[in-house]
């Protein structure tokens, strides 16, 4: 346990080093306070919390954004340090492969949290500063589960792409790998899922069979947690209309999360014993 | 403590696809030995001290260090008691000297009070609290050395540590690892050259394509390969006529003479000369360099596979 702790200190201190941590929290903060600036001006005379609004938004701009910073921050763990040869170094010390698994992922979990925590922090807190109901009666719960799912969801990327450092032989390799990644989660998924309702026309295809392919994407729970988190953003989001039979629920969708955090990161400490240094 | 800091392989053996990177290769390095590996670029160096460090897993034979399996997980607590210095290591340019070796210290679980020593050891405690992106090649090099000796280990392996040093700080390298030497550490380092050793090593392993080509302390070496003395006379031409008459095997050009003797007949045969009573103008006796040496045991052995 001492041992993992000195490697995530050290991870920590090179994000702040590095400026990485300012850097990826400006960005948050500038991208999320203008998304939510923009989301809330329609909302003005509505019956729906503005800060539910923002979850809304927000939860949008997670989906893009924080696979790509976590897959961006743990692409490089274990294959740049073995081409710098600190890898090796590393594991000649009374440390297990394991442990170093877990430290990084810890150290780079601790960087994306403090960035999430900031950048919407300040987004949520400026809109409900500014909204004319008040401060206290906002969808603070909303809020709080949108801020744990997207470290959830950062938490899953960073598994995934200690999966693809652990098995590269090259750092390109890798960065390749994790922007093909990055791009069928996010992106082809979904598209591809919308292609074939589309051609199906709904014959074949119903309600459940869509829900359990979007189970399969981490993305998409992440998505239809926060979308149905409350009746506000799910009436905002257009996801009102799902049935009760097809709603599922936020614990079951928390646990989905969990397992895509468990699965690649047993897999990451698996690949990276096998490798050959 | 020392008793049982000894590295022993047997018929270890490593394929990297067809190539057999290490072949077969017996060797018993003894606690409280030096011990050298020589070889040229991909003789096997490398993967050898990667097996011996546990790094990658043998593909044939055997590896005990400190009487256990460098795999196996009780191995893990053992750890401590090596250091060891990569080829080629490349520090994160944004800690500082003192943050590094404070975060390897840390891993060893040894104190952080003696790091000011080991700074002072390699002459790097006045840049001890820059970041390393300031330091010059050789003292990144003198930083990784410094790395090694945290602890106090009882083995150390060094890959390749002189490659890229001036003579000077080579010197200072080889007066640092007998100090430990003379603590009881047993040592393995690696080399390219054997004109990069130094006196103070015991034994000498040559590798070449994987295989042990010779064994024993580099004078042995010299005397087994049985290169020949060169010795070149410069004499008015007819002594060098006269020369030519009492010896076989020399050479002459104009106003000089090369001939070639066994190293140990060098006094018998410059007797002789003397003997003769015939004006010289100089003579200049050649022994074989460690290079010629070196050249020879891989260039025979690598001769021999093909």
């Amino acid at each position: 346990m001492n041992k993992i702790w000195i490697l995530v200190t050290k991870e920590a201190r090179d994000g702040f080093r590095n400026r990485w941590v300012i850097m990826i929290t400006l960005v948050m903060t500038v991208l999320s306070l203008g998304i939510s600036v923009l989301g809330s001006t329609p909302t003005g005379t509505t019956s729906v919390s503005p800060l539910a609004v923002t979850v809304v938004s927000l939860s949008s701009l997670s989906i893009f954004f924080i696979p790509l910073i976590a897959l961006l921050l743990a692409y490089d763990s274990v294959v740049g340090e073995a081409e710098r040869g600190t890898l090796t170094l590393l594991l000649t010390h009374p440390i297990s492969r394991t442990q170093v698994i877990l430290g990084k992922f810890i150290g780079h979990l601790f960087l994306l949290t403090i960035a999430i925590v900031i950048g919407y922090g300040v987004a949520g807190l400026a809109v409900s500063f500014s909204a004319e109901e008040g401060f206290a009666v906002q969808e603070w719960n909303s809020f709080l589960k949108l801020l744990l799912s997207s470290v959830l969801l950062g938490a899953v990327f960073l598994s995934i792409g200690y999966v693809i450092s652990s098995a590269a032989r090259e750092r390109a390799v890798a960065a390749a790998v994790a922007i093909g990644i990055w791009l069928v989660f996010v992106l082809l998924y979904d598209m591809g899922l919308l292609a074939l309702l589309a051609s199906d026309g709904g014959h074949v295809i119903n309600g459940s069979v869509v829900k359990w392919l979007m189970l399969f994407n981490p993305t998409d729970s992440y998505r239809m947690y926060n979308l149905t988190s409350s009746n506000d953003t799910a009436l905002l989001s257009g996801m009102a209309w799902l049935s009760a039979a097809n709603r599922v629920s936020g614990m079951s969708l928390i646990l989905i999360l969990v397992l895509w955090i468990i699965a690649p990161l047993t897999a990451a400490c698996a690949v990276f014993k096998r490798r050959q240094l | 403590m020392n008793s049982d800091s000894n590295i022993v392989l047997t018929s270890l053996s490593k394929k990297y696809g067809n190539i057999k990177a290490v072949d077969a290769i017996d060797l018993t390095v003894q606690a409280g030995e030096c011990f050298a590996l020589v070889g040229h670029n991909g003789a096997g160096k490398s993967t050898l001290i990667k097996m011996v460090l546990g790094l990658t897993p043998p593909g044939g034979g055997q590896v005990r260090v400190m009487g256990q399996d460098p795999l196996s997980p009780a191995f893990n607590r053992m750890r401590r008691n090596i250091g060891f210095l990569p080829e080629q290591v490349l520090f994160q340019n944004n800690m500082t000297g003192r943050e590094t070796l404070e975060f390897y210290t840390r891993l060893k679980g040894a104190s952080c009070n003696g790091i000011d020593d080991l700074f002072r050891q390699v002459d790097l405690l006045a840049a001890a609290n820059n970041r390393i992106s300031t330091y010059s090649k050789g003292m990144r090099q003198r930083l990784g050395l410094a790395q090694a000796l945290i602890g106090k280990p009882a083995l150390l392996i060094l890959d390749e540590p002189t490659s890229g040093l001036d003579p000077a700080s080579r010197r200072n390298v080889y007066a640092l690892l007998n100090e430990r030497k003379l603590a009881g550490a047993t040592i393995l380092i690696s080399s390219h050259a054997l004109t990069e050793l130094d006196d103070r090593i015991d034994r000498v392993a040559i590798l070449n394509r994987g295989k042990l080509a010779a064994l024993g302390s580099i004078a042995a070496l010299c005397r087994n390969m049985g290169l020949p003395s060169e010795i070149k006379i410069y004499a008015p031409a007819e002594s060098l006529h006269v020369v030519a008459q009492h010896f076989k095997d020399s050479s002459f050009t104009d106003g000089a003479g090369q001939i070639s003797c066994a190293t140990y007949n060098k006094v018998v045969f410059l007797t002789k000369l003397m003997a003769l009573n015939i004006p010289l103008a100089d003579i200049e006796v050649k022994d074989p360099s460690l290079e010629q040496v070196f050249l020879a045991y891989t260039g025979i052995r690598g001769k021999a596979d093909e």
